[in-house]
């Protein structure tokens, strides 16, 4: 990009998640936005502190320690904008945030199969935890209905139904009951409103709730048909309103959304944001997924064809609400990822107690290995909750697999501090199972989301810095598809470097093979897969692609999809090991 | 780096916001001094409610139903009243299926409150009470030892506290519940069974303040009637040596155990008080603190979870833990004379 379509303005990201609060700063060097330097401290969100700016604040001052430039104002203790000529301060502020409670939530559509899910979808794209729902077949009296969503005390209510234009009645009724409820809750605990249905009733929906609701918005319908699904534009208005709670909830957010000049944004929806502009910009013919292991909630952000599925899972996170995740899922299944020899008591306590301290960090190699086989089940929990709401665009090869995806890029603490990019690398492995061949990125600092918000400065900023390498490159994954026993040659693979010279190796099914592939370096793999097995190209069928390096150089993932795990424990731990061994321990 | 304090501390001033959770009336006066059972505020509220569909019963609209209803807002009516009548000649009337008050009358519709429930707030610590948060509650302040925890099951109660606890590992059993500590606070250890917490209730007691419990007894100790205050979390931890000293030393004292919930947002937390006279009112303890080399430490992840130590030294940048990951972090002294590197992030400040 010539230097001159840039905008040269310097940008702070501040991204307040639920334990650690980032500062960012992007600037333009040699004509290019590049990513600069980061400063971190622990969030304060939380008691004792019960006040963002003090974290942000904290953040800001070690990134100042790290580049040097002063950034907070020696009297106010203000961010300084914009720069100065002494070359204190920034051009812009932009800011994201996870922290706070999970947003309570009442969904209430006409029909369970259609609008309801349509309102479940849109909740599940930003912080909530739905505590009711309502629909037609709901049995219980109105009286019934608004006494149950009034002891939920619901931060949000989510309303949608009927197609544009269409039936209205069972809607009014509908609305009626959330009115009242509202109106039996003091006025400062009232929830917050978003109206995603028939538009018709758009004004019905002002005189019924308008006076009572926390706050009301109306956004156009998320099924103006039957056949057809629209979240994008009651999400945006549904991250809007979001913010709008954390600034009643949260003290602190107000200077944030200050100090941004309005572009706050949850971070999820930033995230989101930018996997659908990444997958118009690439013009992505399969698809891209992010995932983001937080203390607050895990988020699948997948684009296909630039069109956006964002899931947001707070039952999922790895903080206080990890002795939940038991209501989701079996321990045994976190178990069967566990590399250690340990009884699935401890491992309940282990949840438990992590529930009570979230924010802090495994001291030991043991602790390290039951949270890295706890945030295995709870990402691969989430992308199978994700899965479900994927566009029918999104085709797999068969309902137990993935869909096939050209990039993968994973966030959060959970996955981007493991001790090494092996380690993370497997782990996504692990709870993913990718298939194909496809890149994976690591962002190591979380500058996805803060990308999205930055692209609200410029459009050329997020593009930039990406293509800078940001991004830690972990390699490029081929994942087979074979039936085959442990052991048994699977696929003959040959990378031939830009200096001609080869590497050839015979893949054993059951097994992990690396060939190194430095970061910034393309090679040529040639895959001639056996007994029909599919490394991406099709079943039984060779080729050859271009690919690029990274951390691990190329890995092939040849443990089959699905990953079957042996039931013995101590044959699974003795593989696990080994694969662990296989990315460099 | 900021830290936060968990508080295990001999004599402290103690300052406490005890509120309703609906608006009511308080009852207590500015300067009153309160015991933990007084009555400080009570307030009524609705279980339920009632929809009376007017419009829709005699199959008329809603504005002329509006003319059909009989009782206006705020309106007490008994079971059996007249709320609505038709008029005309073939009168026809709707009743109230239920004694409550009229909270909408309107739009074609009554809507009552019925079910009345009362809520009475107790003190639940001695002390006086110095400002008054209308219809809300009261601030009360007191003096003595505080010992906080990190998990409650909601309840309070008083009463005289007996240790049953001889080393900080110790395991409290149900057979060292008998009718000698009936309406005690039981200072126990780590309790590993059921049984422990149903002869609590069967003796019964007043509280029990534990080091640790398993967490498969988290169900039923929700339904206790009784507070149950842990200090260090689930599994069999053994009780921190700085909050085992304190409390052993008031062994036969008068404790408050607010066994509330942790509430990580209005930092709330489950806190065992004892009250002390005092001549000279101490200070009140800060809520967070900068590390500092000699700071008391609380240690809060394994390997030496609830171990108590000074911070020897603060590492400069990012260190390298034994887990493999970086992070900022101290060297802290134990109580035993080891030297171990510690994230920051899995330390508290004991003050």
């Amino acid at each position: 990009m010539p230097a001159s379509l840039v905008q040269t303005e310097s940008i702070l990201a501040i991204d307040v998640g639920a334990s650690v609060t980032r500062a960012v700063l992007f600037d333009v060097v040699e004509g290019e936005y590049r990513f600069v330097a980061s400063g971190q401290a622990p969030s304060t969100a939380e008691a004792p502190f019960k006040n963002i700016g003090i974290g942000a604040r904290e953040a800001i001052r070690n990134l100042q320690s790290v580049t040097g430039t002063i950034l907070l104002g020696p009297q106010d203790n203000n961010i300084i904008t914009p720069t100065q000529p002494d070359g204190s301060g920034v051009d812009g502020v932009v800011a994201t945030m996870s922290a706070g409670p999970a947003v309570k939530t009442v969904i209430a559509g006409l029909l369970s199969e259609v609008s309801l899910q349509s309102a479940r979808r849109l909740a599940e794209s930003t912080y909530s935890r739905v505590v009711d729902t309502l629909d037609l077949s709901d049995k219980r009296r109105p009286d019934q209905q608004l006494d149950s969503i009034a002891r939920s005390r619901p931060d949000l209510v989510v309303l949608t139904g009927g197609t544009d234009g269409g039936a209205s009645r069972s809607m009014l009724k509908m609305l009626e009951a959330v009115g009242l409820a509202c109106y039996l809750m003091p006025a400062e605990k009232r929830p917050m409103v978003l109206y995603a249905g028939n538009h018709k009733l758009a004004n019905d929906v002002r005189e019924l709730l308008g006076g009572h609701a926390g706050k009301l918005q109306i956004s156009p319908n998320v099924r103006p048909s039957l056949e057809v699904e629209d979240l994008e534009p009651a999400s945006n208005v549904l991250a809007s309103l979001v913010t709008n709670l954390r600034q009643r909830q949260i003290k602190g957010v107000d200077e944030l959304y200050n100090w941004s000049s309005g572009n706050l944004l949850p971070t999820a929806y930033a995230q989101g944001r930018m996997i659908r502009f990444l997958s118009r910009l690439y013009e992505s013919t399969r698809g891209l997924l992010s995932v983001n292991m937080g203390a607050s909630a895990s988020t699948v952000a997948a684009g296909f064809n630039g069109e956006l599925t964002l899931g947001v899972y707070p039952q999922f996170g790895l903080g206080e609400n990890l002795g939940a995740i038991l209501q989701h899922t079996e321990i045994e299944q976190i178990m069967r990822w566990m590399q250690l020899d340990i009884s699935s008591n401890t491992l309940r306590e282990f949840l438990f107690q992590k529930s009570l301290y979230p924010s802090t960090i495994p001291a030991t190699q043991d602790e390290l290995a039951i949270m890295q086989a706890i945030t295995r089940q709870a990402l691969y929990l989430a992308v199978r909750a994700a899965r479900t709401s994927f566009p029918a665009s999104a085709h797999a090869a068969r309902t137990d697999l993935m869909p096939k995806l050209d990039l993968l890029i994973a966030g959060g603490g959970a996955i981007a501090d493991n001790g090494s990019v092996g380690q993370s690398l497997l782990l996504l492995l692990d709870a993913i199972q990718p298939v194909g061949i496809m890149p994976f990125l690591l962002d190591q600092n979380n500058l996805l989301p803060m990308l999205g918000a930055a692209a609200t400065r410029s459009n050329y900023l997020p593009v930039q810095v990406i293509e800078s390498g940001a991004f830690i490159g972990m390699g490029t994954v081929v994942s087979v598809i074979a039936s085959a026993s442990y052991g048994e040659t699977v696929l003959r693979a040959k990378l031939t470097y830009a200096d001609k010279t080869e590497v050839r190796a015979d893949v054993k099914f059951g097994g992990l093979e690396i060939i190194p592939l430095p970061s910034g370096q393309t090679a040529r793999l040639t895959l001639s897969p056996l007994r029909r097995a599919d490394a991406g190209l099709g079943a039984g069928r060779s080729g050859s692609v271009t690919v690029t390096g990274g951390a691990l150089g190329v890995v092939i993932d040849a443990r089959g999809r699905p990953l079957n795990l042996p039931a013995d424990a101590v044959r699974r731990r003795e593989l696990m090991k080994r694969w662990s061994h296989a990315v460099g321990g | 780096m900021l830290a936060s304090v968990l508080h295990i501390l001999p004599l402290a001033t103690i300052v406490r916001e005890r509120v309703l959770p609906v608006a009511g009336k308080v009852s207590a006066h500015l300067n009153q001094r309160v015991s933990p059972t007084d009555v400080i505020a009570e307030a009524n509220f609705a279980r339920e409610h009632v929809l009376i569909d007017v419009a829709r019963a005699f199959n008329v609209t809603a504005k002329v139903a509006d003319r059909m209803i009989k009782v206006n807002e705020r309106d007490r009516v008994a079971q059996g009243a007249l709320v609505a009548e038709s008029g005309g000649m073939f009168s026809r009337s709707i009743r109230a299926p239920r004694a409550g008050r009229v909270m909408v009358a309107g739009g074609g519709q009554i809507l009552m409150e019925v079910g009345d429930a009362k809520i009475e707030l107790r003190a639940g610590l001695p002390g006086v009470v110095t400002q008054i948060i209308p219809e809300k509650g009261v601030v009360i302040r007191t003096a003595g030892a505080l010992i906080q925890g990190v998990w409650g099951n909601g309840r309070i109660d008083n009463g005289t506290m007996i240790s049953l606890i001889e080393k900080p590992d110790d395991v409290l059993t149900a057979e060292r519940l008998d009718v000698s500590v009936r309406g005690s606070v039981i200072l126990g250890g780590h309790v590993r069974d059921a049984d422990t917490l149903r002869a609590a209730a069967d003796v019964p007691v007043r509280g029990l303040i534990l080091s640790s419990m398993y967490s498969s007894l988290l169900q039923m100790a929700y339904q206790m009637k009784y507070p149950i205050l842990v200090l260090e979390g689930f599994g069999a931890m053994p009780m921190n040596s700085a909050a085992f000293k304190l409390l052993t030393t008031n062994d036969k004292r008068d404790a408050t155990v607010n066994a509330e919930h942790f509430d990580r947002y209005n930092g709330n937390r489950p806190e065992v008080i004892i009250t002390l006279p005092v001549t000279n009112e101490p200070e009140e303890p800060n809520l967070y603190e900068t590390f500092a080399v000699s700071q008391t430490v609380r240690m809060k992840r394994p390997p030496h979870a609830g171990m108590i130590g000074s911070i020897a030294t603060l590492r400069p940048g990012l260190s390298e833990l034994p887990s493999g990951l970086r992070a900022v972090a101290a060297d802290v002294r134990l109580e035993n004379g080891e030297t171990v590197i510690a994230p920051l992030v899995n330390l508290e400040v004991v003050g």
